[in-house]
């Protein structure tokens, strides 16, 4: 194939072990922050839960749909932010963001581990939103902006 | 029909993409443009740019033969009876609007019905859905079968004597099933409903001819049949178009202006309010033209086989499903086993390929195919079979590239 390097860069190995492999899939048991996100342009829907206590995410699981980059991105959010406080956990959503749009990011500050190749998607801009999903769905749980908790 | 001769006309297609020619295969979502159209609007800009209807200075007149006479074009192109039946809106979109909004707020009330078919594109779903929300009209499916065609015995059945009005695309933009408008529009008459036809994917690729279908209104887009963005038509029958109250006030729709009250101008121009999109009129005009000189059979024919090449050789892929029936217009619908439609379209993108991946603004079709979403490949009269064996080649490719993942 022509342009397998440029699509590699998108398509890392450890991209397509979350998606085939994902991390936290399921539903959490007991009282959750339900957060359900779509990308309307493209059918992508994930449904993120979460767990906070104390100001801490002590539990995050996912369940959706979409392509390799949406769920292995949630699959990455998920463990990424489990066990970090809520600032902590906005705080890298930013940084996430950062990452996404091309520019520099603070890359010392968490270990983020996974995550960083997903940086690959920068160069296909089309897929951006792809990414982003979970981040979203998190961001908009934790702002307590339409969050409904169920037992 | 020489293809090749007709690829020269498009100076789009002449380009690389991610190293590789370009294979464009989304005209389904917007066709790309002859030169024809582009200098058409470019001689507009250069040397007759000016506003219509009132001027008494030859640009003005200029512009007005220009913006009436591409009316004219659309007049001949889709056979209407007259010119004045021919209303230019911002496209298919609008058109339908329009007639939800005046004829549908006008002529609804609670008990009515609106017959739609699951195959529709969201804009001939959510004007419906809001036109029965503010009337107390209730919405009523008919059913689809395995192919994703209707028959006719279902229509017959659910079209009754409720039935105000009955919202059916001419070409499914999804399954590519052509849908029996001119049945459906008799079925329709005998129970005194009105037929609103969405044409978005019939008119760039077929010879349409309302008197024939008989329906009452019809839609479509500039920008699928080698037009621009921006302009689009709607074909209403006389006697309807006159009782109905223009959508937006304003400007070049009135007759005369007064501190309470006003008149309104003669059909068309009463649901044309605001300064018209003008070179874009002429634009579609020039697509007319472009369109005709090749011959609308001819393109129909030429379709015909490249429909029937790309069912053909995309079975050729392993694990590869197709949605929608087998006599079908030019495009095709699928999805391959293990790979998400936008993993196959970035793929296929870096080949130089594009496709739609999505829910192709169908989201009840979806669900009644029981998919997220899914790819399309679209034809146009200026596709190849060599087109075809470039996306066959490339979802083979695509396979094998996320082949391990799932093994």
């Amino acid at each position: 194939m022509s342009s397998h390097s440029n699509l590699d860069t998108l398509y890392r190995q450890v991209i397509m072990d979350h998606y085939k492999n994902p991390r936290n899939k399921g539903d959490l048991e007991g009282e959750t922050l339900h957060v359900n996100m779509n990308n309307p342009t493209c059918g992508d829907r994930i449904q993120l839960q979460l767990k906070v206590e104390d100001d801490t995410i002590s539990d995050a699981k996912f369940v959706g749909e979409g392509c390799s980059i949406s769920l292995s991105s949630a699959s990455m959010m998920t463990e990424a932010v489990k066990g970090r406080s809520v600032e902590e956990a906005l705080d890298m959503s930013n940084i996430f963001s950062e990452m996404m749009q091309g520019r520099d990011y603070d890359d010392e500050k968490y270990d983020l581990g996974d995550i960083e190749a997903l940086q690959g998607v920068t160069k296909f801009p089309a897929r951006i939103k792809c990414a982003t999903l979970a981040w979203k769905a998190m961001e908009k749980g934790l702002d307590g902006e339409e969050q409904d908790e169920t037992n | 029909m020489d293809v090749k001769e007709i690829r020269n006309q498009f100076p789009i297609l002449h380009q690389e993409v991610n190293g590789s020619p370009l294979v464009y295969l989304d005209s389904a979502a917007t066709s790309q443009k002859p030169y024809k159209v582009i200098e058409a609007m470019e001689d507009y800009y250069r040397r007759y740019n000016s506003n219509v209807h009132r001027g008494v200075h030859t640009l003005g007149s200029l512009a007005t033969d220009g913006y009436e006479g591409a009316r004219e074009k659309v007049r001949s192109f889709i056979h209407a009876p007259s010119a004045r039946e021919v209303v230019f809106t911002r496209g298919t979109t609008t058109a339908i609007n329009t007639v939800a909004y005046s004829y549908g707020r006008a002529n609804l009330q609670e008990g009515d019905e609106i017959v739609l078919t699951p195959m529709e594109h969201h804009s001939n779903i959510i004007p419906w859905q809001q036109a029965a929300k503010a009337t107390g009209a209730a919405l009523k499916y008919l059913p689809m079968k395995e192919d994703g065609t209707l028959s006719l015995e279902d229509v017959q059945n659910t079209i009754t004597s409720n039935t105000k009005i009955v919202a059916v695309a001419h070409v499914s933009n999804v399954l590519g099933t052509i849908n029996p408008i001119k049945e459906i529009t008799r079925m329709a008459h005998e129970h005194g409903a009105v037929t609103v036809v969405d044409g978005a994917q019939s008119v760039p690729h077929m010879k349409v001819d309302v008197q024939e279908l008989d329906c009452d209104f019809f839609a479509f887009s500039g920008h699928k049949m080698g037009g621009p963005t921006g302009i689009g038509v709607l074909y209403g029958k006389k006697k309807l178009l006159d009782k109905m109250e223009p959508v937006e006030f304003g400007g070049e729709m009135i007759d005369f202006v007064d501190l309470y009250d006003s008149t309104w101008k003669d059909i068309p121009w009463k649901f044309e309010g605001g300064t018209p999109v003008i070179a874009g009129a002429i634009g579609l005009g020039a697509a007319i033209d472009f369109l005709e000189d090749v011959g609308m059979e001819n393109i129909e024919a030429h379709e015909a086989e490249l429909a029937a090449y790309a069912l053909e050789r995309l079975k050729e892929v392993e694990g590869i499903h197709i949605y929608g029936p087998q006599k079908r217009a030019a495009l095709v619908t699928f999805n391959v086993d293990d790979v998400h439609p936008h993993d196959a379209a970035t793929v296929l993108d870096a080949e130089g390929i594009a496709v739609r991946a999505g829910h192709h603004c169908a989201q009840p079709l979806m669900k009644w195919l029981d998919v997220v979403a899914t790819a399309r490949a679209s034809f146009y009269v200026y596709n190849t079979k060599e087109d075809i064996d470039a996306l066959t080649d490339g979802l083979i490719k695509t396979k094998e590239y996320f082949g391990d993942v799932f093994a």
